[in-house]
């Protein structure tokens, strides 16, 4: 339901009344075939904002090519009524007298996610937006650098078009800013500059220079720093920390100037053909309209913010926030939210799962064995990503003279929804029965065109895709005459396969409905009782005699909530519910089996023998911890303590110290307290941030404060890394006289023991001048550290690779943030990377949301791409069956014809298809479907042949 | 569950999500793919939101789209 409205929401949790809007469209979206016909017609010009004013627009329109639904629609503040439009159109599928609808829906939850709105700088005059062409905001820069931009992907300068030589990205434009209403950091601002300055570097022919302007770089998330480290010493982009105060254009030359001051206050300006201005979130209007409708409260910035232990929750039971309408965060936390709020209403509405919904039906499959071949070929221009380097039409000619090809097309957009309905359409019209796209990458698109051709009747595995683009158009760019041979090369390489590929089919499996849940912390224990509460019987193994995790040393998360109270509570129904299997110091030792169907071997201390259990999915919340230092007299002076050893000796707030303060003197009467951040972290060997240190220590600081008002705090860090709403709490500790001090990592402070107490030297940027500080303990950020030995083990057993920091990788780190490589494997809490309580649940339950869409299917289909004995070649000399990485493979011996006869075995469950026993086999006797060695010889023939 | 549940009190096997960017898309596929019925509702006439505006996405510098 595009182009519509949520009016309200009334009844109770698992059964709402939801009354929508359906706004007039003024096109019928079941003619309307997205030619774009009416759009070359209408007179009507406006800015479009897809590209955010850079392009034009008529009145007519889809947002953009790719556009799904893709249904025009007309804009009526600016249409004229001239009817153009509906005189063009085909399909006869506009209608003037579309008028607005209601309907009502009944639900049983409801998951907003309405998103956000970036914040306009004109509001800003110091910076000239608005005033001057060459100032653009970081998402019209997007569209800038885009192939389906206004430049179609040429990075020019607005005023003029020509090639800008410098850049200047200026940090925190209506963030970080409490006179624009945004005291908070929008998260996401430091990473996306970065990558818009690599990227233009990569776009721009001639050398460019590319300065942002910070105040702290935040690249708190997963590798992120390493990115950082990328830019600044691979691509030569430049930081520079300092604070803007004005942008101000050059009479005539189109130049800007931008005056700063730098890290020292001095003031300093340097030129630039271009400023990008990394603008910040802000509540959307629609959706704090949306947020008041339902009655939902809202912060003072207009944004949803649960409570952290309930961090999808909204003031209403059965309505949940997600995204970026409860505060400003990236795509991979988005995606992770969205999964956790599909889980929170899975769980709610878990006993009528299945009761809506039908199933997808396919049209009967098409049998085209004995039919001549009649491929088809679809070349993509892919925007200017393919077409500027590549002459598609070349390509495209060129297809329709190699043999079996009855039927060649290019399009703009192969991927997008008209191109897959023409696709279908041809297929039946040509009765084609192979297909090949040249296009981009089958590993992000070959999906989508399988299941194309699977609704056309074909079988799936009748297509081909020829990589044009990643292969080619983009690693050729200056070289189109070869790049086009190549392409051209490439198509008569998918030609040859198509000519010989064969309808496949996966067996179809069970699936073992319960899941196993490694690490009983709160991510393991929170996804354990969201899948149980689902209907997923758990195992849970914990290697510790306990339950808890790092969360036994926690008090209160940074907006006060209690960690142990509800620790204790978690524990509680973990413990205490009949389907949770509790299973303590235990440890994994080897998996067998695949997605749906585990079986799992695991050790429990002191027994030596192996347990095992079976499950259908495996969530890895095996956690990380803190280290202990070994600097700045960690373990050799009793006041140098670390943040978690402090935060377990603060008292409630009001309430009494918990235990002995060991040697460090009683917390009031403390005179002074340094903390020092990046102990361990961000430094060779360990080149990531612990993104929670910085929070915990401002959290604590404000905790000692409360205790002593009169204590002098000096927090040393790199940069401050407080973002999201996490940023207030910073402002609150430079307003209560919380002293920031910054250090170099070249020139770290330096911790001295004198007397009782101890002394800690450092040096001043903004005097200039080496600093002592003489304080009664020092407090240390120690790194969040992933046990790698472990780790390891569960890293080889699960077949999911480490990053090089030994935290567990995900299959995509945007759009799989949860899920591992390994399918019904997923990953959760501080096993994927540090991270605070709130994010530890949020990943939890998002993994239960993962691993509940396997287990609540009866049959799963496996892939077919897998080995195949060829037994009349088969001798049984075993060469493959060692080398198999997955043991898919047995050696058996049985009697023929009065001798034995030896061949090899492979389970079609544990076949990953990945080619190692074809490759070892001498006598092709083992062979990989859909890669069978004379589909691949006829590829490389058709390589190496001459045009 | 419960076979004498009062048919009233059974839960609704269906979900309304509001927004169609990255997040709404994400919430909308674990749950279909988990057994429910969904709607996905959009104020503009396309899904996809913001992420479609964008050229490329750090780390991989995958195309967004």
């Amino acid at each position: 339901m595009t182009n519509s409205s949520l009016l309200g929401v009334e009844g109770e949790p698992g059964r709402f009344k939801a009354s929508v809007l359906l706004k007039p469209r003024y096109i019928d979206p079941a003619k309307c075939t997205g030619c774009g016909e009416c759009a070359k017609h209408c007179p009507i010009s406006m800015p479009d904002t897809y590209n955010e004013g850079l392009a034009r627009r008529k009145a007519i329109y889809v947002q953009y090519a790719q556009a799904v639904p893709l249904v025009y629609r007309i804009d009526t503040e600016a249409c004229i009524g001239c009817g153009l439009c509906e005189r063009v159109c085909l399909a006869k599928a506009v209608t003037y007298a579309d008028a607005p609808r209601e309907i009502s829906l009944d639900v049983g939850s409801v998951i907003l996610a309405p998103g956000y709105e970036v914040f306009n700088p004109v509001e800003l005059f110091d910076y000239s937006y608005g005033r001057h062409p060459n100032v653009v905001t970081s998402l019209q820069f997007e569209r800038i650098l885009s192939a389906s931009g206004p430049y179609r992907g040429h990075l020019l300068r607005p005023s003029d078009r020509g090639h800008p030589k410098k850049i200047a990205f200026l940090q925190c434009v209506g963030s970080r800013d409490e006179r624009e209403h945004a005291g908070y950091c929008s998260s996401v601002c430091c990473m996306y500059a970065i990558k818009e300055a690599m990227i233009a570097k990569e776009h721009s022919a001639d050398p460019l220079d590319c300065a942002v302007f910070y105040m702290d770089i935040r690249a708190h998330g997963k590798d992120f720093d390493k990115y950082f480290l990328r830019a600044q010493e691979k691509a030569g982009v430049r930081f520079v920390r300092s604070k803007v105060f004005k942008v101000e254009p050059k009479n005539g030359t189109g130049e800007l100037s931008v005056k700063y001051l730098d890290a020292s206050g001095a003031p300093a300006g340097e030129d630039f053909d271009m400023v990008v201005l990394s603008h910040g979130f802000r509540a959307s209007k629609q959706a704090v309209d949306l947020a008041n409708r339902l009655r939902i409260p809202v912060n003072e910035y207009g944004f949803v913010q649960p409570g952290t232990l309930r961090p999808v929750d909204t003031a209403r039971g059965g309505i949940f926030a997600c995204g970026a309408f409860s505060g400003p965060k990236d795509i991979p936390e988005s995606v992770t939210e969205a999964s956790a709020a599909a889980a929170d209403a899975a769980r709610l509405l878990a006993p009528a799962r299945g009761t809506m919904i039908t199933k997808v039906e396919y049209p009967p499959e098409r049998d085209v064995r004995a039919e001549a071949l009649r491929i088809g070929v679809f070349v993509c221009h892919c925007g200017i990503n393919i077409a500027n380097t590549v002459d598609v039409t070349a390509v495209r000619e060129y297809a329709k003279t190699l043999p079996g090809v009855a039927f060649t097309e290019q399009n703009l957009y192969t991927c997008s929804q008209d191109a897959q309905r023409h696709i279908k359409e041809m297929i039946i019209e040509h009765s084609l029965n192979r297909v090949i796209v040249a296009s981009c990458s089958p590993r992000t698109h070959e999906p989508i065109f399988r299941e194309t051709v699977r609704q056309a009747g074909l079988n799936p595995y009748l297509f081909e895709m020829a990589n044009i683009r990643d292969q080619c158009s983009w690693v050729h760019q200056t070289q189109p005459k070869l790049a086009t041979k190549k392409a051209k090369r490439l198509v008569r390489m998918a030609v040859a396969k198509a000519s010989m590929l064969e309808s496949l089919a996966g067996a179809s499996v069970g699936v073992t409905a319960s899941a196993l849940v490694v690490g009983g912390g709160i991510a393991g224990m929170t996804a354990a009782l969201n899948l149980v509460e689902q209907g997923f019987p758990v195992f849970l193994i914990e290697k510790e005699a306990e339950l808890g995790g790092n969360a036994r040393l926690l008090s209160r998360t940074h907006d006060g909530a209690d960690v142990r109270e509800f620790l204790v509570g978690l524990i509680d129904r973990v413990k205490n519910h009949p389907k949770i299997t509790v299973i303590t110091q235990a440890t994994v030792v080897e998996v067998a089996g695949f997605r749906g169907n585990f079986k799992v071997g695991y050790m429990v201390v002191p027994r030596k023998d192996i347990l095992r259990l079976e499950c259908g999915a495996v969530v890895v919340a095996s956690g990380a911890s803190e280290l202990k230092p070994a600097e700045y007299l960690y373990g050799q002076h009793p006041r140098v303590i670390t943040q978690l050893d402090l935060e377990q000796r603060l008292p409630e707030p009001g309430g009494e110290l918990p235990g002995a303060p060991l040697d460090v003197p009683a917390l009031e009467t403390m005179k002074s307290v340094v903390m020092i951040q990046c102990v361990g972290s961000r430094q060779q060997g360990r080149m990531y941030c612990s993104r929670v240190c910085c929070t915990q220590a401002i959290k604590n600081a404000l905790r000692l404060k409360e205790l002593n008002p009169a204590m002098d705090i000096y927090v040393l860090y790199r940069d401050i890394r407080t973002y999201g709403f996490a940023e207030l709490l910073y402002r609150r500790a430079r307003a209560q006289g919380i002293t920031f001090l910054r250090y170099d990592e070249t020139q770290k402070p330096v911790v001295e023991a004198v007397g009782d107490g101890l002394l800690v030297k450092t040096f001043d940027h903004v005097l200039g001048e080496p600093l002592h500080i003489k304080t009664d303990a020092v407090v240390l950020a120690a790194a969040i550290v992933a046990p790698e030995e472990s780790n390891l083990d569960l890293s080889h057993a699960l077949h999911v690779p480490l990053n090089e920091d030994h935290f567990f990788l995900e299959a995509h780190v945007k759009l799989r943030p949860v899920d591992a490589a390994t399918d019904g494997v997923y990953i959760c809490g501080m096993a994927h990377s540090p991270k605070t309580v709130d994010e530890s649940i949020k990943q939890a339950n998002a993994a239960a949301s993962r691993a509940a869409t396997l287990l609540s299917k009866t049959q799963i289909q496996l892939d077919p791409v897998i080995s195949e004995v060829i037994d009349a070649n088969c001798d049984g000399c075993a060469y493959c069956v060692d080398p198999c990485p997955y043991k898919a493979i047995t050696l058996v011996e049985y009697m023929q014809a009065g001798s034995v006869k030896k061949t090899v075995e492979i389970d079609d469950s544990k076949c990953q298809g990945c080619g190692t026993c074809q490759a070892t086999c001498p006598k092709k006797g083992v062979v990989v479907k859909h890669f069978k060695l004379d589909q691949l010889s006829a590829m490389v023939l058709a390589a190496l042949a001459e045009e | 569950m419960n076979g004498n549940a009062d048919k009233s009190k059974m839960p609704i096997g269906s979900v309304l999500v509001v927004g169609g960017g990255i997040t709404g898309i994400q919430s909308s596929l674990d749950l279909a793919d988990g057994g429910y019925l969904v709607y996905l509702l959009d104020e503009l006439p396309s899904i996809g939101g913001i992420m479609a505006q964008l050229d490329k996405t750090f780390p991989t510098n995958d195309c967004a789209m």
